[in-house]
């Protein structure tokens, strides 16, 4: 990075940030991070969608927040500042959640635990905001926080349609009237370990169109 | 990367940990009367939403104090318990009491279709935490006019469909009694059958969230068994 000559706000490699995540550098399909949230939130779209711009906002800011303090965190007991930080940060959104958004909250009640425990946030503080500065290790929460969401949304997308019918609560289904025709909900795809192959589909069909990904 | 000395790591841990400390202990409590009032809305709302009435939270308030008029607490023989606001007792902390000193909470309420109701709370285990909610009763003191069920940590999509109004809305009409005898709601796997008066179709890939609403139908209705016998009309 350059030292002393300023950057415009969204250089090129800025935005090379917010883009990679969303394709050759997926946080899901190609870091494999963040995997057991995806599986447990992507049954009904809903949730997916809450989730994926809770974990996009807590990683921008807490890589921001880590970036900035980058240079006096002690080398040896990183992980556990990092810790601290996302824990704190996570805990007090939500309080003011709960006294001033309580119907947010609610929503986000059950998310609070998943988003600290999330391997995103510490993939993303570990690899990268202990090495930028905050700007771009904003940027690149955000694409990541975005790359993990279009995931989640593809996954819970099928899922939801394919396991309940409906999409986004709406019962599409039914109004098409599939069920007449002896059509049932598969209930096998509610189940966590189908959210597991639909990421492989996914990641194999990733790697078929981008040949750059293959392991040698 | 810096070489930072021993000294300087624990200082920075002392002074992380005693900042992060004192900031969310002063969130804690300067944002808990807010958040208390908060519950309590959410309370009422859960209670009329078990009679039917959709509330906002603005209006909550209001249609509480139209619809639900009454309140009072009895003990598990269904003899009235005098000086305790059934609004305030805590279940959560009355199920660690033995049984015969614990408090249960009745409220009356009258829909606009006149119907004479009472709400009942419950409260027990889904699989990752607790689920509670309120039950509300036509006047026969056996069929359910409606219910709310709410969780604190079930999983979006599985165990949390429980408080959908698809869920809900499979209540109204079934009976926790029959000819005298107390049998409440079981949750079926697979579905229940049309016309069980007993049964409601479990939610799928939640299973053990389903057998903790049925248990907690149980044994917090049967608490109320001397009382629903002895009232009904």
């Amino acid at each position: 990075m350059s030292i002393n000559e300023k950057e415009p706000w969204f250089s090129a490699k800025n935005l090379k940030l917010l883009t990679a995540p969303l394709n050759k550098d997926n946080p899901i399909t190609v870091q494999v991070l963040g995997i057991c949230s995806a599986l447990a939130v992507t049954v009904k779209l809903k949730p997916a969608i809450v989730m994926a711009l809770s974990v996009t906002i807590v990683t921008a800011v807490s890589n921001a927040v880590i970036a900035a303090m980058r240079q006096y965190i002690p080398d040896r007991i990183r992980i556990i500042v990092q810790l601290v930080v996302i824990a704190t940060m996570v805990i007090l959104v939500d309080q003011f959640l709960k006294a001033f958004v309580f119907d947010v909250s609610k929503q986000l009640s059950v998310f609070v635990g998943l988003i600290i425990t999330n391997c995103i946030l510490m993939g993303r503080l570990e690899a990268f905001a202990m090495a930028n500065k905050p700007w771009p290790s904003f940027i690149d929460g955000l694409g990541n926080g975005a790359g993990y969401g279009f995931i989640l949304v593809v996954v819970a997308f099928i899922r939801e349609l394919l396991g309940s019918g409906t999409i986004y609560g709406y019962p599409v289904m039914q109004k098409i009237g599939v069920y007449d025709s002896g059509y049932i909900n598969n209930g096998m795809i509610i189940l966590p370990p189908m959210a597991l192959i639909l990421v492989g589909l996914i990641i194999w069909f990733q790697r078929s169109r981008n040949r750059e990904l293959i392991e040698k | 990367m810096k070489h930072f000395s021993n000294r300087y790591i624990f200082i920075f841990s002392i002074v992380m940990v005693v900042a992060v400390a004192t900031l969310l202990s002063l969130a804690a409590t300067l944002l808990q009367p807010a958040q208390q009032k908060n519950l309590e809305i959410e309370k009422k709302k859960n209670m009329l939403e078990s009679i039917g009435v959709k509330a906002t939270r603005e209006n909550t308030k209001e249609l509480y104090d139209k619809y639900i008029k009454e309140s009072f607490v009895i003990n598990n023989k269904g003899e009235p318990v005098a000086g305790v606001d059934a609004f305030k007792v805590v279940l959560k902390n009355e199920l660690k009491k033995p049984v015969n000193e614990q408090y249960l909470p009745v409220f009356r309420a009258t829909p606009d279709n006149g119907e004479k109701v009472i709400i009942l709370p419950v409260e027990g285990k889904g699989l990752w935490g607790p689920i509670y909610g309120y039950v509300s009763l036509k006047s026969d003191l056996n069929t359910i006019y409606g219910v709310n069920f709410d969780h604190q940590g079930e999983t979006p999509g599985l165990g949390a469909e429980i408080n959908t109004s698809e869920f809900e809305g499979m209540f109204p009409g079934k009976k926790f009694f029959d000819d005298g005898n107390f049998v409440s709601i079981q949750v079926i796997k697979g579905g229940a059958k049309p016309g069980d008066i007993h049964g409601v179709d479990a939610v799928s890939g939640g299973t053990i969230t389903s057998k903790g609403l049925q248990k907690m139908l149980y044994d917090c209705i049967k608490k109320y068994n001397d009382y629903l016998l002895k009232n009904r009309t």
